[in-house]
């Protein structure tokens, strides 16, 4: 059974589903519109429920590619999808978040719902089709056919700047990927193969590597992102509808990540090593800058979005240590990044659906109105921060080890990072939580409802779990991971 | 060869021109016949084209005209790109109160004269060529003659276009002057190591003379004024079909003929390639009318592919080949959704019109967005294709900064593409839209489902189609 395509097509279904009842329908008739919300939440739980059994089936032993597709197809690409330990963990994220988005977006977007399922539902095929495709060229398609649906996500349902923020988005990224598709191209005419798993043992001179390195790190670190390039972020957060949001920092950012272990690592060992001291220091400028940002923001997703890029410092610092300690915290933190921040937006969503202001001054003891809420916030809050226990800790301390080997001054500076962090989210939670209502309009709020708390209730138990049982993921990339790290050292004569 | 030999490589332009003759009679004594006279074109051009892709290669004609695999993949796509246009542009006109046969005869002998400009042999078939394409489009510029703006366009057509026939022209006689044969098989013999200063600035003028005919930057004033005068399936129509044409005969004169001064056209080849993605992607940022807008994507595009023919070999002449027929399909498609869209029965043709498209028509707003995307080169649509292999041409060819200056400008033009679909599907709408005529509808979606995802199935035939087009070329 290909069941990799299965899990990357399957939410086309749902696109099919709508596009029939829109056929048969009228687009503003309420049926028509609950009946749209239905067949996304169920076409994405079917796919949660496939990615699942993925990585049941994944065999953990093994350090390649399983589920492997191959066919043929025109001007001698192929068309290849596989997954290994690295990747196998982003599907299940990806196909984890997106029936909470849906769940999310339920009351809040009124207007043109059936697109706006119809473009999340792509979106996932998109992502899932980028984790799991083999050949460069498909890999390209997924890649940046994903800026379409975000794209009109941000520029339709967004806040009020939201077309500067979506153009921003698209151009930002689009330069990025272009340089990367004339690498593609260009790697495609040496090695005369388009498949990832040879292109990863084919050895490239040292002086094309550089360039083919950097054009890949120009995709990535917009992608990522990194200080400098970050800057798109955080309008396109703030404009972008909470469920945006939530695939922006859970998912979409973690294509960056992914794609420097993917190919800048094992395809370009020599460069990787060369510019290691670049992405260290870059690493280290925006665990430590980005958080001081962060600490002086005025809009709670703002101050969010800072934070993100904060911690993907962690997450670059810990991909080119290149050990095998740095790599695992570095999915890891991926994983762990994926989940917390995408809760973290959900709890801005939560007070922004009620009271339509993100402002960090408008708030202020809400603790007294909304005791569950708090709660929450709480939880992901230290997640945040790094709490031991939840699974910040986790990914944080192993990038900070598998660096201190290789450059100490760098794990020492990121280290001053955690506490940073622990400024900034522990100054909002004070801020919007604790303290007296001072602010009449926030006298009548409600605290969560039923709907909220089973959005929420996924996102502490994975938190928790991955907080105190982190093995269980280990266990599954270890073999990929250390593949990898062991063909990087070699490479580099380490 | 003998006579009648030569004659069978000709069955094409020989069904079109009889075609185009006979159906002028019919026409001329029966005026109301034109939906007749329409479709029995469809029919001619589509026995020209079966003629085309099965009829004997050779050469004949003393060399004047060459049968071979790129001119039968030429005459098929131009084929059928006309037999497109004459439905869509004759309800057009029938539309607006001109009721006339001698639109779809036009578009015969504009086909006539791009079948010969992808079969030329020797400088005199391809002048012949050029001219007879060229005077029937001028034609059809203006055909809307009541209208000031389609007047203007076809009158600047038309005296631009001669000054271009006048480079063409010099340039042949300065070629033929040195080489002392009008037969490119027979200048090519006289080309060893490069041309000399007399056949050089004689391949130099040939050269602006074609680039006149693709608009290709520094040549391509008269775009911009003539699309947006010109009537919107007419341009549909002169947009596609006569730049594959001219960029054969670019292939096929530069490899054919100049073969081995490929060092010497390689670079006035990158410099017309990259200005042409530059004053393409900059200058369309600033338009606000939508057949302007693309005529300046069509310049850009043009750029890029003259950069894949500017590899040099036949990989590149591939690429340029897949790429027009890729490019035919996004321009076709964008300008007949153009020509379907109304508001009481003015015509949309600025930016600000599309406001809310996606609301009011769907179909059309879908099929629209289609197109830019594809014209933006953003996978999986076809322009991507098209890009990916001119860009991986050139990659191999050892151009790799045309490749990646070309790249950066699509990201440029990628902010009018934007625009458009933002337009479109985020602001309101400003008022209803009339009902969009069915042929042009058609068109326009099955074109754009073409674009994406028949594309993908098509290429595994169109590639190795251009593949061997590019090989009857004799480059390595």
């Amino acid at each position: 059974m290909p069941i990799l395509s299965l899990i990357t097509y399957a939410p086309l279904l749902g696109v099919a589903g709508i596009l029939a009842l829109r056929l048969f329908g009228k687009a503003d008739d309420p049926r028509t519109v609950q009946a749209s919300k239905w067949i996304a939440l169920v076409t994405t739980l079917a796919t949660l429920a496939l990615s699942v059994l993925l990585v049941v089936q994944f065999n953990p032993h093994e350090a390649g590619f399983q589920f492997v597709e191959e066919a043929p197809w025109f001007a001698g690409l192929n068309y290849r999808m596989g997954v290994d330990g690295i990747s196998v963990l982003f599907v299940l994220l990806t196909a984890f978040l997106m029936p909470l988005c849906i769940a999310a977006s339920w009351k809040t977007i009124e207007k043109r719902v059936l697109e706006y399922m119809i473009a999340f539902l792509i979106l996932e095929t998109l992502v899932i089709g980028v984790f799991c495709a083999l050949d460069l060229i498909l890999f390209y398609i997924f890649f940046e056919f994903g800026l379409v649906p975000m794209f009109l996500i941000i520029g339709i349902w967004g806040g009020e700047r939201r077309v500067y923020a979506a153009f921003k988005f698209f151009l930002y990224t689009l330069l990025g990927s272009v340089l990367m598709l004339a690498a593609i191209l260009f790697m495609i005419g040496t090695a005369h193969t388009s498949s990832i798993p040879e292109l990863m043992v084919y050895h490239f001179d040292p002086k094309v590597q550089t360039w083919l390195w950097l054009a890949f790190f120009a995709s990535f670190a917009v992608k990522m992102p990194m200080w400098p390039v970050h800057t798109w972020l955080p309008d396109a957060h703030v404009e972008a509808p909470t469920a945006g949001s939530v695939i922006l920092a859970g998912i979409l950012l973690k294509l960056g990540g992914y794609g420097f272990m993917r190919f800048s690592l094992p395809m370009f060992p020599q460069a990787s090593h060369q510019f290691t001291p670049l992405i260290f220091s870059l690493s280290v400028i925006a665990v430590v800058y980005t958080s001081l940002v962060a600490f002086r923001q005025v809009d709670i997703k703002k101050l969010i979005a800072y934070s993100s890029v904060a911690h993907m410092g962690f997450v670059t610092m810990g991909i080119f240590s290149g050990t095998a300690t740095g790599e695992q915290g570095a999915l890891f933190q991926m994983l762990s990044h994926g989940v917390i921040s995408g809760a973290l937006f959900l709890c801005v969503g939560v007070v922004y659906d009620r009271m339509h202001t993100r402002e960090i001054a408008f708030y202020g003891g809400l603790v007294n109105r909304m005791p569950w809420y708090a709660a929450v916030f709480m939880l992901f809050t230290m997640g945040n921060v790094g709490l031991p226990g939840t699974s910040g800790f986790v990914g944080e301390i192993l990038t900070m080890t598998g660096t201190y080997g290789v450059s100490t001054w760098t794990a020492i500076i990121a280290a001053t990072g955690v506490i940073l962090s622990a400024v900034y989210a522990l100054t909002l939670y004070r801020r919007v939580i604790f303290g007296t209502i001072t602010n009449s309009k926030l006298m009548g709020i409600d605290d969560l409802d039923w709907r909220e708390v089973a959005i929420f209730a996924p996102l502490i138990a994975a938190t928790l779990v991955l907080g105190v049982q982190p093995g269980a993921v280990f266990n599954l990339t270890q073999a990929s991971v250390d593949h990898l790290v062991s063909a990087y050292q070699a490479a580099i004569g380490g | 060869m003998t006579f009648s030999a030569d004659l069978g490589l000709a069955y094409p332009e020989l069904i079109l021109a009889i075609g185009a003759l006979v159906l002028l009679v019919v026409g001329a004594f029966a005026p109301k016949a034109a939906r007749l006279v329409g479709w029995s074109s469809v029919l001619v051009l589509a026995a020209a084209a079966v003629a085309a892709a099965t009829g004997p290669f050779g050469r004949g004609f003393a060399g004047g005209m060459i049968s071979d695999a790129a001119s039968a993949f030429t005459q098929v796509a131009i084929f059928t790109a006309s037999a497109i246009a004459i439905p869509l542009g004759q309800r057009w006109f029938e539309r607006r109160g001109v009721h006339n046969f001698e639109f779809p005869i036009l578009i015969l002998l504009a086909a006539l004269g791009m079948g010969m400009m992808a079969a030329a042999g020797d400088l005199i078939a391809l002048y012949v060529g050029v001219e007879l394409q060229s005077l029937a489009l001028y034609v059809l510029a203006a055909m809307h003659r009541d209208n000031a703006k389609a007047s203007e366009a076809g009158l600047k057509y038309f005296v631009l276009g001669a000054l271009s026939s006048g480079l063409l022209l010099y340039g042949a006689s300065l070629v033929y002057g040195f080489a002392g044969s009008t037969v490119f098989t027979e200048i090519a013999a006289t080309v060893h190591g490069g041309a000399h200063t007399g056949e050089l600035f004689g391949l130099v003028f040939l050269m602006c003379g074609l680039a006149f005919k693709v608009s290709a930057a520094p040549f391509h004033m008269w775009t911009p004024d003539v699309y947006e005068g010109a009537p919107t399936p007419v341009v549909a129509f002169f947009a596609a079909a006569p730049k594959l044409a001219a960029m054969v005969l670019f292939a096929r004169l530069l490899a054919e003929a100049f073969g081995g001064a490929i060092v010497q056209w390689q670079q006035v080849l990158v410099a017309l390639g990259l200005t042409s993605v530059a004053v393409g992607a900059f200058a369309g940022l600033a338009q606000r009318n939508l057949k302007r807008l693309w005529a300046y994507s069509s310049i850009a595009n043009v750029g890029y592919a003259i950069i894949g023919l500017a590899a040099g070999n036949a990989e590149g002449v591939q690429s340029m080949l897949t790429f027009m027929v890729l490019y035919m399909i996004d321009v076709t498609g964008f300008f007949a959704c153009l020509a379907a869209l109304s508001r009481q029965g003015k015509s949309m043709e600025t930016i600000e019109d599309m406001a809310g498209l996606f609301r009011e028509q769907p179909g059309i707003a879908l099929a629209m967005t289609a197109f830019s995307l594809s014209a933006l080169g953003l996978p999986p649509f076809s322009g991507f294709w098209a890009k990916v292999f001119v860009f991986k041409a050139a990659l191999g060819a050892g151009l790799p900064i045309p490749a990646v200056l070309g790249l950066v400008g699509s990201v440029v033009a990628a902010f009018y593409y934007l625009r458009l679909i933002k337009v479109m599907w985020f602001d309101t709408a400003v008022g209803a839209t009339d009902k969009p005529p069915i042929e042009a509808r058609i068109i326009a979606v099955s074109l754009a489902l073409f674009s994406f995802p028949v594309v993908l199935g098509a290429l595994i035939w169109i590639y190795p189609a251009a593949g061997r087009a590019a090989h009857a070329f004799g480059l390595a």
